[in-house]
C-alpha cells in the first residue's frame, strides 16, 4: 500500500533530490516516541531542529522519499531569517539566497514606479529584510543541519494513515514500502501542508474563502542583469488588465507570476506553447530562457478554528493558508514553530503545565489572522471583485503618480513582518512609564549591534534579562545579559529605551515578555512565571 | 461622534454646483472614476478613520453596518 502510494506521488510531484526510502524502524510494529512531526517541508524540518537542539528525540515522517521541486515558497522574511539563525542555518540561507530589501510597483507601461517600499526600514540589524531562495535549497540546508543532530530521525517514504488521539498519547499508524507500523507518541505535530492528512484523518475544520482567479507561476532559468528587487506590475501592456510579479532567485532562476483571470483552461495555460508568448511579451522576443517549472494556482485563505487539539498540534499550512501576495505562507509557518518549540520544551521538561500550549493556540491564531487579513486585503486590491472596486483601485494608482498620500493605498502585497501580541496572555503589562520608547511586551526583540556581533545572536533558547547595569538579582531560569560594559551598545540601549538600571525580559523565542525601569527579583520572577503560563486560564 | 453632520460649509450652493459641473458631459463610468478620486482625496484630507467610518455608515443607509 505504501509503495503504490509513492508511485502515485511520483507521477504528480516533480523531484529535486532523491532520498532513500527509510527502512522499518527497530521498534516496529509498535514503538513509543516523545515527539512525532508529520511533514518534511521547511516547517516540519525547522520544528524538528528547534526541538532537536533542545535535546528532545524527534521522529519526522515524510510521505515522499525525495525533496520535491515545483513552484513553492521563495521569499523568506527577516523574522524567518532570525529564526533560522537561532536554528543554526541563518547565515547559510543568506549566503545561498538573493538578498533584497526594496520593492517597486509599476502601472501600465510607465517606467517609473508608482510606489516603492523598503523591507528593512530599521538599519543596523544582522539579517536583511528578505531573501529569495528556492524552497528546495532551503530544505537541503535544513536537512544538512538536522543530519548533524543525532536525536532527529527522519523517515522518508513513511506515510501517516491513521491518528488515534488519547489523553496521554496519540496513536499514529504509519505505512511504508518496508511495511506498516504504529507509533504511540506523546505529542504529534502536524506540519503536513494545506492538504494535511492528519487534519483530514481527525475530521477537523479548515474554513475560509476561495478567490476566483488563477495565477500562472513560471519559474524560468535566464541569464541577465536585473536588480535584486521585487517588481510588481498592475495592468502592464504584456498582460493587459491583469497583474505580474517578478522575483529573482539564486542560480539565475526567476519567478514570474501572471494573473490569468477566472474562466481559463487550467491545463492548457501551463503548456510551454501558451507560456512562451507571455514571457516573450514581457521580456522581449529575443529573450533566451529554459523553463524550470510551470504551475497554475487558485488562491485561498483558510484556517482551522484551533491549532491545538489535545496532544495533536498543527503548524504551518496545515493550520492556515493564505494567498502568496505578502509571502505569509512559509514565513507564517516558521513563526508557528518558533512559538511552539520552547513551550513544548518546557512542558516536556515539566517546567510548565500543558496549559502553556494554549498560549501557542492564542498567539499562532493571532498571527494567522493577521496574515489572512493582510493577504485578503492585498488580493482584493490586486484582483478587484467588482467594477467599482476596479475603479477605486485604478484611481489609487492614478493619484499615486502625483500625490504621495495615495501611495500608501497601493497594495501589491504587504510583506511578512513579525507579528506582535500586544494582548498576549504571557505578557506582563508595563508598570513603569517608558515615554513611548523601547520595545513593548508582546513584540519581537529588535536586533542591534553589540560588541563585534549582534544582540539577537545572544538571545533565544532561554529567558534573558537584558539590562543596562547589573540589577543584582538572582532569578532562577533567567540569564542576565548586562550590556552596560559591552562595546558598541549605543544603538541597543536606544532601541530598548534602557536607562541605567532598566531591564527587558526576553522569552526563549526572542519576544519581549516584560520590562522595568528598576526591576526587582519578585517582579522578574512573577513575569517569568506568567510567561511560562502560570496565569493561563 | 467624530463626523460633523450639522451645517459646516458657508457656500453650500456654490460647492454643490461645482460638484455637479465635475460630472457634466461625462459617461456614467467616467463619473464613477472621478468620484473615486474625489473620495480618496477627501478621505486623506479628513485623516480621521473614525469620522470616515461614520460617514461610510451614514452613506450606506444602514446604521447597523
Amino acid at each position: 500500500m505504501g509503495e503504490a502510494s509513492l508511485v502515485q506521488w511520483r507521477e504528480r510531484v516533480p523531484v529535486w533530490r532523491e532520498k532513500e526510502a527509510s527502512p522499518l524502524p527497530a521498534g516496529a510494529p509498535r514503538e513509543k516516541a516523545q515527539i512525532v512531526i508529520v511533514g518534511t517541508g521547511p516547517v516540519g524540518l525547522a520544528q524538528a531542529i528547534d526541538l532537536g537542539q533542545r535535546g528532545h528525540d524527534v521522529i519526522v515522517l515524510g510521505r515522499f522519499d525525495f525533496v520535491p521541486l515545483g513552484s513553492k515558497a521563495i521569499c523568506f522574511s527577516k523574522r524567518s531569517l532570525d529564526i533560522l539563525d537561532r536554528l543554526g542555518v541563518g547565515e547559510k540561507a543568506v549566503e545561498r539566497g538573493v538578498v533584497w530589501n526594496a520593492g517597486k510597483v509599476f502601472w501600465k507601461d510607465e517606467r517609473e514606479p508608482v510606489y516603492q517600499f523598503d523591507m528593512l526600514p530599521v538599519k543596523n540589524q544582522k539579517m536583511p529584510g528578505f531573501i529569495n531562495i528556492q524552497q528546495y535549497h532551503l530544505e537541503d540546508i535544513l536537512l544538512d543541519r538536522a543530519g548533524k543532530l543525532p536525536n532527529i530521525d527522519i523517515r522518508w517514504g513513511h506515510e501517516v494513515t491513521g491518528v488515534e488521539p488519547g489523553h496521554t498519547d496519540v496513536g499514529v499508524s504509519v505505512s511504508s514500502a518496508a511495511g506498516d507500523y504504529r507509533i504511540d507518541a506523546e505529542w504529534l505535530i502536524a506540519c503536513d501542508g494545506n492538504k494535511s492528512t492528519v487534519r483530514d484523518l481527525l475530521g477537523l475544520d479548515f474554513d475560509g474563502r476561495v478567490f476566483e482567479d488563477n495565477f500562472l507561476i513560471a519559474d524560468i532559468r535566464m541569464k541577465g542583469e536585473r536588480p535584486s528587487e521585487r517588481w510588481f506590475w498592475f495592468d502592464p501592456p504584456f498582460n493587459p488588465g491583469q497583474s505580474v510579479l517578478l522575483h529573482k532567485q539564486p542560480d539565475d532562476v526567476w519567478r514570474i507570476d501572471f494573473q490569468l483571470g477566472w474562466n481559463i483552461d487550467r491545463e492548457a495555460c501551463v503548456r510551454p506553447e501558451n507560456v512562451d508568448p507571455l514571457i516573450h511579451a514581457m521580456l522581449g522576443p529575443d529573450v533566451e530562457y529554459e523553463p524550470e517549472w510551470y504551475s497554475v494556482y487558485t488562491f485561498q485563505c483558510r484556517r482551522m478554528a484551533r491549532f491545538v487539539h489535545g496532544r495533536v498540534l498543527f503548524a504551518g499550512d496545515s493550520a492556515h493558508l493564505v494567498s502568496p501576495f505578502g509571502a505569509r505562507g512559509c514565513n507564517g509557518g516558521f513563526a508557528d514553530i518558533d512559538n511552539l518549540g520552547w513551550k513544548l520544551d518546557l512542558v516536556l521538561r515539566g517546567e510548565a503545565d500543558t496549559e502553556l500550549l494554549e498560549s501557542y493556540n492564542i498567539e499562532a491564531v493571532a498571527t494567522a489572522d493577521e496574515n489572512i487579513l493582510n493577504s485578503t486585503r492585498s488580493t482584493d486590491f490586486i484582483t478587484p471583485k467588482s467594477k467599482v472596486s476596479a475603479i477605486f483601485r485604478d484611481a489609487v494608482l492614478e493619484l499615486a503618480r502625483t500625490f504621495p498620500f495615495a501611495r500608501s493605498f497601493v497594495n501589491s502585497g504587504r510583506l511578512s513582518t513579525a507579528v506582535c501580541y500586544p494582548d498576549g496572555p504571557l505578557n506582563t503589562p508595563d508598570r513603569d512609564d517608558w515615554h513611548g520608547s523601547g520595545v513593548v511586551p508582546g513584540s519581537p526583540a529588535l536586533d542591534a549591534p553589540l560588541e563585534d556581533g549582534w544582540l539577537l545572536e545572544r538571545l533565544g533558547e532561554r529567558f534573558v534579562l537584558l539590562s543596562n547595569g547589573d540589577p543584582g538579582l538572582d532569578v532562577p531560569d533567567v540569564e542576565l545579559l548586562d550590556v552596560s560594559g559591552i562595546a558598541h551598545n549605543e544603538l541597543l540601549l536606544e532601541r530598548y529605551g534602557l536607562c541605567t538600571g532598566a531591564a527587558t525580559l526576553i522569552r526563549p523565542d526572542q519576544y519581549v515578555a516584560a520590562r522595568w525601569t528598576s526591576p526587582d527579583a519578585a517582579a522578574v520572577g512573577e513575569a517569568v512565571a506568567r510567561a511560562k503560563g502560570a496565569k493561563m486560564p | 461622534m467624530k463626523l460633523i453632520t450639522s451645517p459646516n460649509i458657508a457656500e453650500a450652493d456654490g460647492i454643490y454646483e461645482t460638484l455637479i459641473a465635475l460630472h457634466a458631459g461625462r459617461s456614467e463610468e467616467d463619473s464613477m472614476v472621478v468620484n473615486a478620486r474625489l473620495i480618496l482625496l477627501l478621505i486623506n484630507h479628513i485623516g480621521d478613520v473614525e469620522a470616515v467610518e461614520e460617514a461610510i455608515r451614514h452613506a450606506s443607509g444602514k446604521e447597523d453596518l
